[in-house]
């Protein structure tokens, strides 16, 4: 859909007119507001899941409404509502624009432009929402099979699938105009495995902004036989070592490391208030030479992409760290106005009941030379972490977390036995300064990173090259 | 038209598009949000929200829909839609509703709604986070700066029916308060957080005690090392211990037992925690956050205890779960208007022991007070635990010094038996809450 179609998509639902809204930006912009917009939102998932061998649940939930918000200096108003009418964005107008009354008549500010062009990254002839039921289920029984054939111990299969479909427009008193149409697809398989009174988990999964069946060209089985490896390789593992140790990290999901590490504490927000640990860092070391991080919301059919952020600005590829050097923030508009830095298509929000705040997209490392097998021959004694489940960060003093869910220990440059799970924990403006060598295997991960800020969760990619870094500290329990 | 009509109509419409049971839950709420930041207002939020939720059972096949789009032609696609969707999953005969011997047939008031937070006008609560926050501010020159301070308010409804012929409702309301003060020294910056929470205006702390406390532990990060790698003994402050509670709550959930995902599969009538422990989950509690009146499919509530002197003494049941375990329903099905029902806690906390919580320090020559928990690294399934701490070094039973950059790991089937202290300090501030608990050991990892 062109912008005029998802304009008339929501003028022709709710039963609204240009003329109008219009009238509802000016109303917002009464008294002494820099800036006003309005935030459209149609919104399908549908879900199937599996469990014990059979299709239990499907759910279809549908979502809209709209959100107004005001901006004076550093101050937001915002009022959304999920009944959308004239009447009903009138009274929201007159909410969100309370936060500007108090104001005096100061200078307004505005953000500089951005002069990049928009994309078109997930355009798609059939919508993955108007995949035909039969046709998941028909996967997701074939999941089941690929995963308990992987091994008789795998005693239970959990599959879920998730599509959204998202329809957005944007509406601000700057004059733009911006619609986009945001699929999303999700696959995950949850394996049980059960030996010798053992029982672990494995868990895998992906997905993107893309067509159904990029699933279904044999993608989703691999992850139905990786959720199964995953649960029987932990069915092995041993208790996982405690202390400072040498951490080599797999290529991949593992780039959760700088989503938390770093990531957090570059945007905008934390760091026009101060409290982000890399306040005025920017242009100091706070990485190894080998280390270039960028975050970039452009690449196709990516989860973390999109064609513009929650803002309507085009979305782009921000460099971070460059060989070490700390480069950049990621900001929305009211952190780049107040700031004086140019947008960089990062103002985010979970949907048009929340406020748009800085956020990642995709980020991640760039390649280095080393081949993966050469970096773990390196290390004498050391822990070999592959997968891993969530992660946090105190972006004020910088201290971070993220727990590995599949880990080997490294013994004389070979990888040993398996270990239970561990936290790993650091400090995000020292860990990039421990990294010693970077592989040549740049991977993304599959699709599955959902971020969570100040209780608004998006989706999210990162990536890694195969790294080493020397002196992690590993959370186990063999002191 | 009152949501309990839509509800009911939603059933009936359901029946009609050829459902042989169905129910439907209909939500709505008003929120309002204000925050200021370095005395300065920063952003003041409103919302309205509703939705429905209907379920319908076809034959033995089920599914779910919802939507936000509650005019009568939006109502009818979605019992439409439903029926399409169940007839593309599997019949499972262990769906369906409850039984209605199970269900709440009266209910008392719980008195969980305060009118109060209906009309209430943004400037108030600004004032009251300016207070919170000018607390904070003043409380020490090392505090330097802020995230600010936020209140928010949300009043709603909630009903319910289903073809059993159960109709009802209850209102509710939520309101809180909360500072985040950022201090440095030398450099380095911490900070900490403090809040209130109550479902009443008049429930809530007074903005300036709140703005205190929330300094007082922010200071208190002032300075923090890291500690030695070593096994010691680790005492969980309440706020710390209640993220304890989440766990044991999902390891006795029905979903997670009849997936074979939880540590504690097989061991109801079992020693699973130290005889010192009892844990109790009651959602008739007048006023508590976790209160309700019946379950997401309609259940009579009752007080549980759930951990009795150590011995587990139940599980947490929804229907679907409780049929498959080949066990009566406990009434704790928890649901979303669009979710698939789960099974989860109420008011779920530790019964209060007998010791002051300076008397748990007090016993512990050398470890770790914990103060709050990063991370996720808790496997359900295993019991293997091992998260990103914060706290404070016990030395000689004194709070010696703050650390940082430490986990603590162990196995949660160890942590629940080693609980070798329970504190007199139990608050009901949210709905899963405990006292302080001290673990007679755990693996710290720092340097």
């Amino acid at each position: 859909m062109e912008v005029a179609g998802v304009e008339r998509f929501f003028c022709e639902r709710f039963g609204l007119t240009n003329a109008g809204l219009e009238r509802v930006l000016g109303s917002a912009l009464e008294r002494h507001a820099d800036y006003a917009d309005l935030y459209f939102e149609f919104r399908v998932i549908q879900t199937a899941s599996l469990e014990e061998g059979v299709v239990k649940h499907a759910t279809r939930t549908l979502d809209q409404g709209v959100g107004v918000r005001v901006l004076a200096g550093a101050r937001s108003g915002y009022a959304y509502s999920d009944e959308v009418s004239l009447e009903r964005l009138e009274i929201a107008a007159g909410t969100a624009r309370l936060i500007a009354e108090e104001r005096g008549g100061t200078e307004a500010l505005t953000a500089p432009a951005t002069g990049r062009p928009r994309h078109d990254l997930y355009r798609l002839a059939r919508p993955p929402v108007d995949t035909p039921l039969a046709e998941q289920t028909a996967l997701l029984l074939r999941l089941d099979a690929v995963a308990r054939a992987v091994d008789p111990a795998i005693s239970n299969v959990l599959v879920g699938i998730g599509i959204e479909h998202r329809v957005v427009l944007m509406m601000t008193s700057g004059g733009v105009v911006v619609g986009d149409v945001r699929p999303l697809v999700r696959l995950n398989v949850t394996c049980i495995a059960e030996r010798d009174g053992v029982r672990q988990q494995g868990t895998y999964g992906g997905g993107g902004r893309f067509a159904f069946g990029t699933l279904t060209d044999g993608r989703a089985e691999r992850f139905a036989r990786e959720a199964a490896r995953q649960a029987l390789v932990n069915l092995d593992a041993v208790d996982a070592p405690a202390g400072p140790m040498t951490v080599v990290l797999g290529p991949g999901w593992p780039g959760i490391l700088l989503h938390e590490a770093i990531g957090h504490g570059l945007e905008g927000d934390f760091n026009r208030k101060r409290v982000s640990a890399f306040t005025d860092r920017i242009g100091t070391r706070v990485a190894s030479e080998l280390c270039t991080v960028v975050d970039d919301g452009t690449l196709p059919g990516r989860r973390g992409s999109l064609n513009v952020d929650d803002e309507g600005t085009p979305t782009g590829r921000t460099v971070l760290i460059e060989r070490g050097i700390l480069r950049g923030y990621l900001q929305d508009r009211l952190n780049a106005t107040l700031m004086g830095m140019p947008l960089t298509g990062n103002g985010r929000r979970e949907s048009f009941a929340h406020l748009p705040m800085p956020r990642m997209t995709n980020t991640f490392m760039l390649a280095g030379e080393e081949a993966p097998e050469d970096i773990i021959r390196s290390v004498d004694r050391g822990l070999y972490a592959v997968s891993f489940g969530g992660g946090q960060v105190d972006i004020t003093n910088g201290r971070f977390v993220f727990s590995a869910s599949e880990a080997y220990l490294i013994e004389g440059g070979k990888v040993g036995a398996p270990v239970k799970g561990a936290t790993l924990i650091g400090n995000g403006p020292d860990v990039l300064t421990r990294i010693t060598r970077v592989g040549s295997d740049l991977q993304l991960d599959e699709g599955i990173g959902t971020c969570g800020k100040d209780g608004q969760s998006v989706p999210v990619g990162v990536g890694l090259p195969t790294v080493r870094i020397d002196g992690l500290t590993v959370g186990g329990t063999q002191a | 038209m009152t949501l309990e009509d839509m509800a009911r109509e939603l059933v009936a419409a359901a029946l009609g598009a050829g459902a042989r049971d169905a129910d439907a839950v209909v939500a709505e709420s008003d929120g309002l949000g204000v925050g200021v930041r370095l005395r300065e207002v920063e952003k003041v939020k409103r919302a309205r929200q509703r939705r429905a939720g209907l379920r319908v059972f076809v034959g033995d096949s089920t599914a779910i829909a919802s939507t936000a789009d509650l005019t009568a032609e939006g109502l009818d696609t979605l019992a439409r839609d439903a029926c399409t969707l169940a007839r593309s999953t599997a019949p499972d005969p262990h769906a369906g509703l409850p039984e209605a011997a199970d269900l709440a047939r009266d209910w008392p008031d719980l008195d969980l709604h305060d009118p109060a937070l209906e009309a209430l006008d943004p400037a108030q609560p600004l004032e009251w986070t300016r207070e919170a926050e000018a607390a904070a501010l003043d409380a020490a020159p090392e505090i330097t700066n802020s995230e600010g301070s936020e209140f928010s308010s949300s009043v709603g409804q909630v009903t319910y029916a289903s073809s059993l012929g159960f109709a009802g409702g209850y209102r509710g309301s939520h309101a809180s308060l909360a500072v985040v003060p950022v201090a440095t020294r030398d450099g380095a910056m911490q900070r900490d957080a403090w809040f209130t929470a109550h479902r009443k205006l008049a429930g809530l702390e007074s903005p300036v005690s709140v703005g205190a406390e929330a300094a007082r532990r922010t200071l208190r990060r002032l300075g923090a090392r890291r500690a030695p790698t070593r096994d010691c003994p680790v005492v969980f402050d309440p706020e710390s211990a209640a993220t304890l509670l989440r766990h044991l709550a999902g390891a006795v959930a029905g979903p997670a037992l009849y997936r074979r995902m939880s540590f504690l599969l097989g061991r109801l009538g079992e020693q699973v925690a130290a005889s010192a422990v009892t844990v109790v989950d009651d959602p008739l509690l007048p006023a508590a956050p976790g209160s309700r009146p019946f379950d997401g499919e309609g259940v009579a509530q009752r007080r549980r205890t759930v951990v009795e002197r150590g011995v587990l003494t139940t599980y947490l049941l929804d229907s679907y779960s409780a049929r498959r375990l080949g066990l009566r329903p406990t009434g704790h099905a928890s649901r979303g208007v669009g979710d698939v029902p789960s099974a989860g806690p109420t008011n779920f906390f530790v019964e209060p022991g007998p010791h002051a919580p300076e008397a748990i320090v007090a016993s512990v020559r050398e470890g770790l007070y914990v103060t709050e928990l990063i991370g996720f690294g808790v496997n359900l399934v295993t019991g293997d635990y091992s998260r990103g701490a914060v706290g404070l070094w016990i030395e000689n039973g004194e709070l010696a010094y703050p650390v940082e950059e430490i986990t603590i790991a162990g196995n949660l089937n160890d942590m629940l038996r080693d609980i070798e202290m329970v504190g007199n300090d139990l608050r009901l501030r949210t709905s899963l809450a405990s006292p302080t608990l001290k673990i007679a050991r755990m693996t710290v990892a720092g340097t």
